[in-house]
């Protein structure tokens, strides 16, 4: 039915730029922005899921309105937020370029998914657990730093690995700012070159590739903090 | 050694401790038993300050619990507890369980900690897993680490919260050897137990709990044979218990 | 700097937000019932006993579910006229997208429903002489159904957030509502910081209310 034609790649754009070389910075930006977003959110995310399990109300509510605010706004909302209106409200923000504004509304949006995890995480550690270190006069710091953080790290890897493909998948939401990645990339060149399938096929390969990678990670970090026989929360 | 003083403690309006007075002397043995939801575990987690509470006072070794400006911390690295699930760090080999609040808290350095931690390792006879996680542990074997790991820190009482009613019945007796011997050597304990015999063998006091309230506080042989003394409520329980 | 809301008429609330607004919630809903309908079939099929149903179910949800909605709602937009001759319009193809989307993410709440459903109820079932549709119908998909409502409509409302990314296309939903009155009035300050409000409080309510749901469902059970 249809007939793949894949010269387009070795097309010159501009200069001696083809559309292959365009595609690799394209890719190398969606993971470029995904890894400085993640970055953000795992810091973010933690702490804020730390926050909300501790015994102080305030803290608690910090952790609860940063989580509710985040991720009750649709992703691309932030990104148009941080885009159009933090700049001009915040005039330090409008010396920063696009790519670093979509960074940090994607890094703040994922933060709120990843502090739901941690949350959970720890909250599934027994109230004895939590107990049985301060029985041994360890501080409630303390108690966090050598057991419940290194227990519900463990617990939130598989969650967080998912965060991670996300914020890729995600990522492609840059296009809308006129970043160009991926998706930006699969736009424009469709336009351009009238290949889209060819170049939709490529676009997916890569986003493909990309998650794969992000798991292969992730197996290798479950491997080297394996534990034999872990058992971590019980509900 | 241990004082407490018309303890109360509510959850919002349901109140789970209800005037809770009694003292323990150095060297004591007290089992503390009742029905389950007369809130024994709570009362335990009282005298170390894990369970807050409401009213009251509650004195161990002149250390005030209730008293906001007392270092809990301080207070805990010297009263042991072991928990009904033995609570060992899942992440920390048994080694690591038994020196880390040595070092953090008590700021041992390492080589002394693993040296107190094995010895204990040894009274309860689990020297050669030491390099072991919790998890490939039997039930047994992680509450005799968890005791080991309470008495590395040099502890002035015990506190056992249901030890045994977590363990298959034929780990029970395992552990109840440990805690046996470590009264017979004069540790003051506190310990939230069903097990009878048990407690028939090495208590000297029995303090009986229902619906939050201390019901019965008197000799181990007031308890089990003076039985006309006690009221009905603990007639009733011993009479299900002892069948 | 100061902020300028004059724009905001009642015409200007009808003829853009309203409408963006409308198609929004339309295909949320649709995208929904379809989803779930589609995503059912889908996760009986994934564990089915026949090889050739399970992998082309565990298939479609893998490749689904590691595509950016955007490249799926860019991918739909282009091959249907491949495959049909015509454009049916961003509206449609947006419909056929988040239902194709949705069902694979509906798909793995309805399998963890499934299999939340203890072996034996269907056993009792099939004990009673039924066969697998019945079974499945009558005994299995509704408990699996009710024990998964509130991770199925927290899915709904990321779903709803999702909407906005018929922008790909040009669709008119509410954020496309909003970023006509930004180019139109030229005030994409004001026009955004709507948008994140509206967002917001749509979201934030829709989530308070599954909450209340899950509290609800814990105590009937």
């Amino acid at each position: 039915m249809f007939t793949l034609d894949w010269s387009f790649l070795s097309k010159k754009v501009v200069g001696n730029q083809t559309y292959f070389g365009w595609l690799m910075t394209a890719w190398e930006t969606t993971l470029t922005i995904s890894f400085f977003a993640f970055i953000i959110a795992f810091t973010l995310g933690f702490l804020m899921g730390v926050l909300r399990t501790t015994q102080n109300k305030y803290l608690v509510l910090i952790g609860n309105i940063w989580t509710e605010i985040f991720r009750n706004i649709p992703v691309l909302v932030q990104v148009f937020l941080w885009y159009f209106v933090i700049p001009k409200i915040f005039p330090i923000f409008s010396k920063l370029p696009a790519f670093a504004l979509a960074v940090i509304a994607l890094g703040l949006f994922t933060s709120s998914r990843i502090s739901e995890q941690v949350r959970a995480g720890i909250q599934s550690i027994p109230t004895d657990q939590r107990y049985a270190s301060l029985a041994l006069g360890l501080t409630t710091y303390q108690s966090y730093r050598f057991v419940l953080l290194p227990v519900a790290f463990r617990l939130v890897l598989p969650p967080l690995t998912s965060e991670a493909m996300n914020i890729i998948k995600n990522s492609s939401v840059a296009f809308a700012v006129s970043i160009a990645e991926l998706t930006m990339y699969a736009i424009q060149v469709q336009e351009e070159t009238a290949r889209g399938i060819e170049v939709y096929l490529v676009v997916t390969a890569l986003y493909f590739i990309s998650a794969f990678i992000v798991n292969l990670l992730s197996i290798l970090i479950e491997k080297s903090i394996q534990i034999p026989h872990f058992i971590g929360g019980r509900k | 050694m241990i004082e407490l003083k018309n303890v109360s403690k509510w959850y919002g309006n349901f109140q789970v401790l209800d005037n809770c007075s009694t003292r323990i002397k150095k060297g004591e043995v007290v089992v503390v038993c009742g029905p389950s939801g007369s809130s024994k575990s709570t009362l335990i987690k009282t005298i170390n300050g894990l369970e807050p509470f409401q009213k009251g006072e509650i004195i161990v070794d002149n250390v005030n619990v209730h008293d906001p400006k007392t270092n809990l911390s301080k207070l805990r690295s010297r009263v042991g507890m072991v928990f009904q699930h033995f609570e060992l760090f899942p992440h920390l080999s048994v080694q690591e369980n038994l020196t880390l609040a040595q070092i953090k808290v008590l700021k041992r350095n390492k080589t002394e900690a693993i040296n107190y931690g094995l010895k204990y390792l040894e009274r309860v006879g689990l020297t050669n897993q030491k390099d072991k996680f919790p998890g490939q542990l039997s039930g047994g074997q992680q509450q005799r680490v968890a005791i080991a790991r309470a008495l590395s820190m040099d502890p002035i009482v015990m506190l056992f919260d249901e030890p045994t009613s977590s363990l298959d019945p034929e780990m029970v007796g395992e552990v109840l050897d440990v805690i046996v011997k470590l009264a017979n050597e004069g540790m003051t304990m506190v310990c939230v137990t069903h097990e009878m015999g048990f407690a028939k063998k090495v208590s000297n006091r029995v303090i009986f709990m229902d619906e939050g309230k201390i019901v019965e506080d008197c000799t181990k042989d007031n308890f089990f044979n003076n039985q006309t003394s006690l009221s009905a409520r603990a007639k009733e329980f011993l009479s299900k218990i002892l069948r | 700097m100061s902020l300028d809301f004059s724009f905001l008429t009642l015409k200007v609330i009808n003829n853009i937000i309203l409408t963006g607004l409308i198609f929004s919630f339309k295909l949320t809903l649709i995208a929904m019932v379809l989803g779930i309908i589609l995503g059912t079939l889908l996760a009986m099929m994934r564990l089915s006993k026949f090889k050739l149903l399970s992998s082309f179910a565990l298939g479609y949800v893998t490749i689904v579910r590691s595509i950016p909605l955007v490249m799926v709602i860019l991918w739909v937009f282009l091959l249907i006229p491949l495959f049909i001759g015509r454009s049916l319009g961003t509206e449609y193809s947006a419909i056929i997208t988040f239902t194709l989307f949705e069902a694979a993410f509906y798909a793995e709440i309805m399998r963890a429903g499934i299999q939340s459903v203890k072996r034996d109820q269907a056993n009792a079932g099939y004990a009673l002489g039924m066969n697998y549709f019945q079974c499945m119908r009558y005994i299995v998909l509704p408990q699996a159904f009710r024990n998964m409502l509130p991770v199925l409509l927290t899915q709904t409302i990321v779903l709803f957030q999702d909407t906005s990314l018929v922008y790909a296309i040009g669709a008119f939903d509410l954020l496309k509502g909003f970023s006509i009155i930004s180019k139109n009035f030229n005030r994409p300050v004001e026009a955004y910081i709507l948008a994140t409000i509206v967002y917001f409080i749509i979201c934030f309510s829709l989530s308070y209310l599954v909450k209340r749901i899950q509290n609800r469902v814990r105590i009937v059970r």
